[in-house]
């Protein structure tokens, strides 16, 4: 890499580093029990939604209750979401006049936005109103990381409080989330972003004159779909000459910015953050990589601060930190040396090669490193979102973002789901050094013990199984709709359904959408969130009653780097044991046909 | 239990229409609002115009292949290229035979159109697909290896066309974020608001 990619890079983690301290604090005064500064300027807004609500916020849940209204507020969130897409064609703000989405598509996405993982079937400039889009798809960029958040706190509550089953109220976690974090932070973002250049208004398609008239050719097809074919045996084609470009717009800036802040990644636009209209400069580009890690990494610092050792918080940031650092490294490496057939086949004509690293499905703009650090950091976190094309990724570049989906979304992670899965690896590691000392383990005080260990187990367990069962699944049954061939379409149908599971949502976006992809998909997408959140906040509930054991000469200090180190094992160890002989099938093979064709 | 169910469900209910209004339409609307007081060029599209014409926008690239304009990069948006209402890279792998298929050909294809360049290597982003099909950009690399081209075919001075292309190229952000990008459209506009021969 170049001395300036280094630069972009340290300038990135140094702008990180001074804003987790801050941001984090903050955050622990929204969640917090005492009297908080931001209630001077918004507690109006806070009180109106109480009262529109009827919710008395002095009022709290256990943990039965607290998962109960979680659960309840998703699901009804996904049936109206899934209505609105299927009736869109009759509501208003639809311009292009898109249709009905199909059943299956519907389905599949309103379960992939109430799940944080905006895994996207459709493109969205071809699929959704205008409606759909702002009131349908970003109420859930709001919603699915302030419920994320909502859970991790309780669990931080559970780790807190001691003899007691409450552990907050979710609907004023849910409201205080909404009006003292997202919303503010959505406001200022999505002005800066039409500041750049992203579009924001309700006026249709715009038609521009082109500059040089382009033209295609088409075959032609019968009713029945299938090709005509001439007196010359050769296909019939149809040209077509095209003066006018249509340039679809729409309200992007305001849905970039909450799909940004929340870890949701769900674009405006088929090819995501790629597009000129969601992130046009590279100060947009810039501000965008920052909004995507900046909540996951502050509520590291939240969490220390909730439980009155900010030391705590750090270890867990550097675990993440060091867990993504050396993967930032690896995927810039690879796309910069890019493709050597290239390299090969212009050599070949005339003795000169092709200049810089692997550009194709890269924007200019962005470059190579910053195509490889977003690539990165979407996939450590649960966002998604792309700003170059993940499948034309060099394989081992390509790699790096599916080992990071692999390793469980706990690398930062979705807003609230990604600390949340880490404290349950922080639980197993503890259980796992309680083991080699011979000791009942305990974290922050409070014992763990069986029940928390087989809740733990299923959280750690949920995802690798159903990546590799639907894997399985889609591949025994013809693996339809990959781009390409051989071990690259294999890893499209892995990289999809890791995705899916893991409520990522990113995409080696040649993988097309079938009924059997989007049922299964949906499936996997449901249990990959709550089948989480439920063994999650069952832990919250049962640590919450225990008694606080104090520390005492055999209490593993858990801020520690031994501790780090153990953690970061944990992450690693399981995700190498339950993935490696799928990657081996996928990437490892390409990287080897490349090097060696 | 069922009371603590049907009470949440209706809270469920009540909340989504609740976030529906504030985040569904108050927010957006009201971004909207501000969009289009304060930022009214951006929030439209950014589009260009050229005696009263809308000529296309300054976001999103065209295509162009001939020889008196600058060319931006290769687009696998469909039905043609640069279809600014269908967004779409190649998406095709590394080792895919017909992605090394469509980058000889490129390779071949600039190599035909710019034989003063032979001898130097063809820059990487004028032969691969970008990634949303419309990259507005080319490389300075990849619009340095045109000028001779440009140049021969407009009759014009070379260090004239590097002047424009100087004018209308995006740096990085604070001089190292990003890369430098030759802006193509506002290129080739530049280049025929100058008149002359073609």
């Amino acid at each position: 890499m170049t001395t300036n990619q280094w630069v972009q890079l340290l300038f990135f983690f140094g702008v990180l580093f001074a804003l987790v301290k801050p941001l984090g604090l903050y955050m622990a005064g929204v969640y917090g029990d005492k009297p908080f500064w931001g209630e001077k300027w918004l507690g109006w807004l806070e009180r109106l939604f109480y009262k529109l609500g009827g919710v008395n916020p002095k009022k709290e849940m256990d943990w039965k209750t607290y998962t109960l209204a979680m659960m309840l507020f998703s699901a009804v969130g996904g049936f109206l979401l899934y209505l609105q897409m299927r009736f869109q064609a009759l509501l208003p703000l639809n311009p292009a006049g898109q249709s009905a989405v199909p059943p299956d598509l519907a389905f599949n996405t309103a379960i992939s936005f109430i799940t944080n993982t905006n895994w996207q079937f459709y493109g969205g400039e071809t699929t959704m109103s205008y409606l759909t889009q702002m009131a349908g798809l970003a109420i859930h960029n709001f919603l699915s990381p302030v419920i994320g958040t909502a859970t991790v706190v309780a669990l931080i509550r559970g780790l807190v409080r001691k003899e007691t089953k409450y552990l907050g109220n979710f609907w004023v976690d849910v409201v205080r989330g909404t009006v003292y974090l997202f919303l503010p932070m959505a406001v200022i973002f999505a002005l800066v972003l039409v500041w750049q250049g992203c579009p924001q208004t309700f006026a249709n398609t715009q038609n521009a004159a082109l500059v040089e008239a382009t033209s295609y050719d088409q075959p032609v097809t019968n009713s029945a779909g299938a090709t005509v074919v001439g007196k010359d045996g050769k296909p019939q084609m149809t040209h077509t000459v095209v003066t006018e470009q249509p340039i679809a717009l729409g309200p992007v800036a305001s849905q970039e910015a909450i799909k940004m802040i929340g870890t949701n990644g769900g674009g405006f636009f088929n090819v995501n953050s790629a597009h000129p209209f969601e992130n046009p400069t590279p100060l947009t580009d810039f501000l965008e990589l920052l909004a995507i890690l900046l909540i996951p990494a502050a509520l590291c610092l939240t969490f220390g601060a909730m439980v009155g050792d900010l030391k705590q918080g750090w270890a867990v940031f550097a675990a993440m930190f060091l867990l993504l650092a050396p993967m930032v490294y690896l995927c810039g490496v690879c796309e910069q040396s890019g493709n050597p057939l290239l390299n090969k086949m212009t050599a070949a004509t005339d003795g000169a090669a092709l200049a810089d690293g692997n550009m194709e499905g890269k924007e200019v703009r962005f470059g190579v490193v910053d195509s490889a650090l977003w690539a990165t950091i979407t996939t450590a976190t649960s966002n998604g979102s792309v700003n170059s094309m993940h499948d034309s990724f060099t394989p081992m570049g390509g790699f790096v973002p599916l080992w990071m989906i692999m390793l469980g979304e706990v690398v930062f992670g979705g807003v609230g789901s990604g600390l949340y899965g880490m404290l349950v690896f922080v639980i197993l590691a503890v259980f796992i050094a309680g083991l080699m000392v011979g000791r009942t383990p305990e974290y922050l005080g409070k014992k763990i013990q069986a029940f928390e260990m087989k809740m733990a187990s299923i959280v750690i367990l949920i995802p690798p199984l159903l990546t590799l069962l639907c894997t399985a699944v889609a591949v025994a049954t013809g693996g339809p709709g990959t781009n390409n061939p051989g071990a690259h379409g294999f890893s499209e149908i892995l990289y999809g359904f890791a995705s899916m599971s893991n409520n990522n949502g990113s995409a080696f976006a040649g993988l097309s959408a079938d009924t059997l992809y989007n049922l299964m998909g949906g499936v996997a997408m449901w249990f990959g969130r709550f089948w989480l959140a439920i063994p999650t906040l069952a832990i919250a509930g049962s640590l919450a009653r225990k008694k606080v054991v104090p520390a005492g000469a055999g209490t593993l200090p858990t801020h520690t780097p031994l501790f780090i180190v153990m953690l970061i094992s944990t992450v690693i160890i399981v995700g190498a044991l339950t993935f490696f002989p799928a990657l081996a099938l996928g990437p490892i093979v390409e990287h080897q046909k490349m090097v060696h064709p | 239990m069922f009371k603590e169910l049907a009470t949440q469900f209706r809270m469920s209910v009540v909340f989504m229409v609740i976030f529906t209004v504030f985040c569904g339409l108050l927010y957006p609307g009201a971004i909207t609002l501000l969009a289009q007081v304060v930022f009214p060029q951006q929030a439209n599209g950014s589009l260009v115009t050229v005696n009263g014409k809308t000529v296309g926008s300054s976001l999103i690239g065209q295509p162009f292949d001939e020889p008196q304009y600058f060319w931006g990069r290769p687009s696998a948006t469909s039905p043609f290229a640069y279809n600014a209402g269908n967004s779409s890279g190649s998406n095709l792998g590394p080792t895919n035979p017909a992605f090394l298929g469509s980058i000889k050909a490129n390779v071949d294809a600039q190599r035909k159109a710019n034989p003063d360049m032979a001898e130097k290597p063809v820059p990487m982003d004028l032969v691969t697909a970008s990634g949303s099909g419309l990259d507005p950009h080319i490389s300075p690399a990849g619009a340095e290896y045109q000028v001779a081209r440009v140049s021969k075919a407009r009759g014009l001075d070379p260090a004239k066309v590097r002047d424009l292309m100087a004018q209308n190229t995006q740096g990085r952000w604070l001089g190292f974020i990003g890369d430098p990008g030759v802006n193509v459209l506002k290129l080739n506009l530049a280049l025929d608001a100058l008149g002359g021969s073609k």
